[in-house]
């Protein structure tokens, strides 16, 4: 009891300071994706049920019990329903807590709800900026007094994040939110945000840290919050987090304590359209303005937030869990109905009527007023209020919202079916299913696996560039077809029936109603990652498959760094590139290299200007002029091969015009003794290989190569050195060109 | 009214969102909103008590709901009821005697007629219990009928009245007043007990804790703290084991409290109370709730600390003020008895998250980490219970919650359910 007096006190001074200056909240009420479709064709994101309570009251609930006191809530599409249910909800009433609505109709991305917010002129001091659709139960009073320090200090640091630790295990990630995977750089000492990427903008992962960024920063710590498809960047982190000890992941819960200056940042910058995209990317990349943007890192509280269907189904899981304590279903934070928790996690609510017969199982809710059948099974699942549930129903991991009818023999895996829906006597739903308002399945029809159903037909493909996230988003911008449908469908009954005979010939098997969308942009690879069913084994095992090769590939590029594990300064960007190149852009590299050569040897280019050009490309791919001499010798030596000859001596002739004509190239690029020695070495895998035809004549050509003055008399006899221990099978060249290491050997020795 | 509205709508809200934290201030704010609800009801010139109890019963079903794992909400509706009851019963027993008094002799001047005008608040309750023989013979008719009795004693009450005729109005009028007046200090009388109620178990410290003992708690309460610290400042000199009491580790708490107060203090983790038992002389514990049968709902790991003190013969004495006595049992469906908080206090998200993971297998972790907040501990292991009217065993608690509520209350909870 002493430490809830003492909470109960620390508690009361923080309202004291927060009743000078009472804490405002912005919530977007639109999250301007369309993720949730087509179900947010008929009712907002934030209405939707979570574990049969609309996910807007989670979000003001939090507010509310954090201290927040004044709320604004910004809405655009559907406005007029979130409008309803909130006048319904009650939220209105609470003492100490209001809640104002700003509507608009044109407002397409976060950026301008926030510009629109602040021609409003109503937030007068720091704000909490969410979306409806957060479910949390930390503690703001640290995090904004955290805010409000660092502002008096530094008036440039205008926002502050809040951030949550994480398993640094990839594939959890992946299988947990299903967000797109992100990159953070903070400087563990201020907790300040020096990098956000995401994964999307960077299809081949090309994150470069400055280097100023690193050099002044020698303790920087990076996370990295993987979640989707790539993996590509864990190898930066990997990398990173060996460099500097620490190897941190995290979740970003689009929490965010911003002042005022945010909201004019937004109206100055009227490209800014995403919060995180445009918004935080611009004010790091910005640094004439100097502003800064800080985290705060949440331990033991749950903060998250419902992007994808996927992060839908983990954090109903988590807060049937009670990780969210107190926003769970048996305690009555908002307009919900008592519900008793019973053993394993199951939750009841009254006026149940449950067959003898019927199992069950752990970790259910089932709403007011459902009736369950006889031997009807349920685990993992939530039943909304008013159900019908026939007998011998199996129903696993599903999300079963309002007033469904389910007939007998249906069998449901990992599916979220809404309001109103049907489902006909032996029908099946595969896993990743999602049926929309009203839809009728028909009598022992099979929903595929991933489907999307709607009573609306697809919207018809539009540019499927980035701007459609923004742009059809919302209500207002539905193309008119669907909106006729949608007044077809909530008009008259008359409408209603002849909607149905049209069903008759329905997608949905007899008696069914609703269309199948087509797999969405991503295309049906990405279904499984964003839908409430669990990922499968073999795409998980594929996940896992590869993550090892990127392991793989970070371990070999370890070798590049110093044996400390300390990179020298100015040398992070030589060192991540390598490695970078190692794998992907070494074989461009190599066949830009060639095409390149045999342009020149076919356009009888100028031996300069074609040394000019490799130079620039080995510059721009960032290899080593060893690289170069590799990789422009194969098609060197293939140029030769290719010209006419029937014996070994006529292509010795043409091998020594070749390079005769070349050599130049090769005395600029392979000065150093290194490069030579890998010239060697690349030769005699080449005779080994893919040209067996320069095997017989390889001492010829090698001292061909020496008088030239390609190969330098100390390579070779480095390489002959080198080869010394090497197996029999390895030494076969050195054999061949005994005599002529012999001969070198000898005059050396006469010069000494 | 709309104030009162007001008032118990925010009392609500706090109650739903766990705000208050500890019975004592629970009960506490639960009377003076009562007390308040009472002073702004408008009563009737018959059956006024029928209309408080109704009016408080009312209020009483929502709080009640509104945080069923507090059990104290619901003990001071009841007690609440109870004191009007007595209250009406008391005037009522007044009004019959002053009848008496006209209609017989003088004679019975001498017996309770005469004292009850002097002072008829104090001795309300007495008065009751006398009262109660011989105005409420229980009678088959009304336990038949189920009519209730609140309605069943004003009615006798008016009939008399009516026998007296229209003389009586104006006496009748301040009777309203009276009761109101009367309920409302009673009221008083039982917030200043809530408050008192650390004092009044302090105060029975020294009889309990002698010279070097050895006295082992766990978690942290109030009611422990002050108990232990009224023994030390009568300068007795014993030693205090505590156990940190996982996962909220109010131990730790406690341990600094009574060390800052300068007891010799040892803090031990909850497995090692077994280990320890053999050198602890008593089992001090605060309690969350006292059910009927003198079970006692405590913090998680109590029953395991019972029953060590009870393989070693220890004193187990749990220290409860009246408040927390609930007149319900244990085993009553309606009682919610436990409460699993967040997995958070036993676990950090960010180490377990690999083990939480919804997305493969068959979509359900296999990890569940269940976090309950009681514990319940039989009758039978527990000693002594000392509350602010001194110690008992646990079999007299019916005893006592008969003394505290009317049977006619107990089921608040269940015509809400009814109504639902």
């Amino acid at each position: 009891m002493g430490a809830q007096k003492k909470g109960s006190s620390r508690v009361s001074e923080d309202a004291e300071e927060l009743a000078r200056n009472p804490l405002q909240a912005i919530l977007l009420a639109d999250s301007f994706t369309t993720k949730f479709r087509p179900i947010t064709l008929e009712r907002p994101k934030v209405l939707l049920p979570l574990v049969n309570v609309p996910m807007i009251d989670y979000t003001l609930a939090w507010l509310e019990s954090a201290g927040v006191e004044e709320v604004f809530i910004f809405c655009c599409a559907h406005s007029r329903q979130v409008m309803d249910y909130l006048e319904s909800s009650g939220w209105h009433k609470q003492p100490n807590f209001t809640v104002a609505m700003i509507e608009s109709n044109n407002s397409i991305s976060a950026g301008d709800a926030l510009r629109l917010i602040y021609e409003r002129n109503v937030i007068h001091g720091d704000f909490v900026l969410v979306s409806g659709d957060t479910v949390s139960n930390m503690s703001l009073t640290h995090a904004v007094k955290e805010h409000k320090e660092r502002r008096k200090k530094d008036n440039n640091a205008v926002m502050t994040m809040v951030i949550k630790k994480s398993k640094p295990s990839p594939v959890i990630h992946q299988s947990r939110l299903g967000t797109d995977e992100l990159f953070m750089a903070i400087d563990p000492d201020t907790k300040q945000l020096l990098c956000y990427e995401e994964r999307g903008e960077h299809p081949r992962g090309a994150i470069s840290l400055e280097n100023s960024l690193l050099a002044d920063n020698p303790s920087i710590s990076l996370h990295n919050d993987k979640q989707a498809s790539s993996f590509y960047m864990l190898r930066f982190s990997f990398l990173y987090m060996q460099i500097y000890g620490i190897s941190i992941f995290n979740i970003d819960c689009y929490i965010d304590i911003c002042s005022q200056e945010v909201l004019s940042l937004f109206t100055d910058n009227f490209d800014y359209q995403h919060l995180r995209r445009h918004f935080v990317k611009g004010l790091l990349v910005d640094d004439i303005m100097g502003y800064k943007i800080f985290t705060h890192e949440i331990h033991s509280s749950y903060a998250a937030r419902i992007d994808n269907y996927r992060s839908y189904d983990t954090i109903s899981k988590d807060i049937i869990q009670r990780w969210t304590y107190p926003f769970v279903p048996d305690v009555r934070f908002s307009a919900n109905c008592t519900t008793k928790l019973e053993r394993e996690g199951m939750y009841k609510a009254p006026e149940i009527q449950q067959s003898r017969s019927a199992h069950i199982g752990p970790f259910t809710v089932i709403g007011k007023g459902t009736r369950i059948g006889d031997d009807s099974r349920i685990t993992h699942s939530v039943i909304g209020e008013g159900c019908t549930i026939g007998s011998n129903v199996s129903i696993v991991g599903s999300y079963i919202w309002n007033n469904v009818t389910i007939e007998d023999g249906c069998e449901l895996r990992h599916a979220i079916v809404c309001d109103g829906v049907i489902i006909k006597a032996a029908a099946t739903l595969e896993p990743g299913v999602v049926l929309s308002f009203k839809v009728v399945i028909g009598r022992g029809f099979v929903v595929p696996a991933y489907s999307k159903v709607s009573l609306f037909q697809q919207p018809t493909a539009q540019d499927s560039d980035e701007e459609l996230e923004y742009a059809d988003s919302s209500s207002g911008t539905i193309d008119p077809s669907i909106a006729d449908a949608g007044n077809k469908l909530n008009g008259d009954i008359v409408s209603e029936s002849s909607q149905m005979q049209d069903w008759s010939t329905s997608q949905l098997g007899p008696g069914g109603a609703g269309f199948i969308w087509s797999a969405c942009d991503g295309g049906c690879e990405e279904e499984w990652r964003h839908s409430v069913a669990p990922i499968p084994t073999d795409q998980l095992a594929k996940a896992l498959l590869a993550i090892e090769e990127d392991l793989e590939i970070v371990k070999v590029s370890d070798s590049a760094l110093t044996p400390s594990g300390e990179l020298e300064p100015g040398s992070d960007d030589d060192d991540s590139d390598n490695m970078d190149d190692s794998n992907v852009d070494t074989v461009d590299f190599e066949k830009e290299a060639e095409a390149t050569f045999l342009r020149a040897a076919q356009d009888n280019i100028a031996v300069d200007d074609l040394i000019l050009e490799m130079n620039s490309l080995r510059l721009s791919y960032n290899k080593s002029a060893g690289d170069c001499t590799g990789a422009l010798f194969y098609p060197m030596m293939k140029l030769a091969l290719e010209s006419p000859h029937n014996t070994a001596v006529e292509l010795q002739k043409n091998v020594a015009s070749v390079v005769s004509k070349w050599h130049k190239l090769f005395e600029v690029l392979a000065k150093e003794v290194d490069d030579q020695i890998e010239l060697i070495m690349k030769f005699e895998e080449m005779c080994l290989e893919s040209t067996k035809e320069f095997a017989p004549i390889f001492s010829q050509i090698l001292y061909l190569l020496y008088e030239r003055e390609i190969i330098g008399e100390e390579a070779i006899l480095r390489w002959d050195d080198e080869r010394k221990d090497a197996d029999e099978s390895d030494r076969v060249f050195v054999k061949q060109s005994e005599k002529f290491i012999q001969w070198l050997r000898e005059a050396d020795e006469e010069e000494d | 009214m709309p104030d009162v509205q007001a008032l118990v709508n925010e009392f609500l809200n706090k109650l739903k969102k766990r705000k208050i934290e500890g019975s004592q201030a629970t009960a506490k704010q639960t009377a003076e909103l009562l007390r308040s609800v009472i002073s702004q009801q408008r009563v009737p010139r018959t059956n006024q008590a029928g209309a408080l109890i109704d009016a408080v019963r009312a209020i009483g079903e929502q709080l009640i709901v509104a945080n069923p794992i507090e059990l104290a909400v619901g003990n001071i509706v009841r007690r609440v009821l109870h004191i009007i009851r007595e209250e009406d019963l008391s005037l009522t027993t007044a009004a019959v005697a002053e009848l008496n008094l006209s209609t017989v002799s003088d004679d019975d001047d001498d017996g309770g007629g005469g004292d009850q005008d002097d002072r008829p608040v104090l001795s309300a309750a007495a008065v009751a219990a006398a009262a109660r023989n011989t105005l409420r013979p229980p009678s088959l008719q009304m336990l038949l009928e189920g009519a209730p009795d609140f309605v069943a004693v004003p009615r006798s009450s008016s009939s008399g009245g009516d026998s007296e005729g229209k003389s009586k109005s104006m006496d009748r009028n301040s009777r309203t007043r009276k009761l109101k007046h009367d309920i409302i200090e009673a009221v008083n009388e039982l917030i200043q007990d809530i408050t008192t109620c650390h004092e009044l178990i302090a105060e029975q410290a020294v009889e309990h804790i002698h010279q070097n003992e050895v006295i082992l708690t766990l978690g942290s309460s109030k009611t422990v703290l002050e108990f232990l610290c009224a023994a030390k400042e009568k300068k007795r000199s014993f030693r205090v084991f505590v156990a940190e009491g996982a996962p909220r580790y109010q131990g730790h708490l406690l341990a600094k409290e009574l060390v800052a107060r300068g007891l010799q203090t040892t803090l031990i983790t909850d497995s090692a109370v077994f280990a320890m038992i053999s050198r602890v002389n008593m089992v001090i514990v605060g309690s969350h709730a006292v059910m009927a049968n003198g079970g006692v709902i405590a913090p998680v790991g109590m029953n395991m600390v019972a029953l060590a003190a009870q393989k070693h013969a220890v004193p187990f004495v749990v220290l409860a003020g009246s408040h927390k006595l609930c007149p319900l049992y244990p085993h009553n469906p309606e009682v919610l008895l436990n409460e699993l908080r967040s997995p958070s206090e036993l676990l950090d998200f960010g180490e377990f998250s690999d083990c939480l993971d919804f997305g493969s297998g068959d979509g359900s972790p296999l990890l569940h980490v269940v976090n309950p907040t009681f514990d319940y501990v039989p009758p039978k292991a527990v000693s002594l219970f000392i509350t602010d009217t001194g110690g008992h065993n646990p079999s007299y608690m019916y005893r006592l919650i008969a003394d505290y509520y009317s049977a006619d209350d107990l089921v608040v909870q269940r015509r809400h359910a009814a109504g639902n």
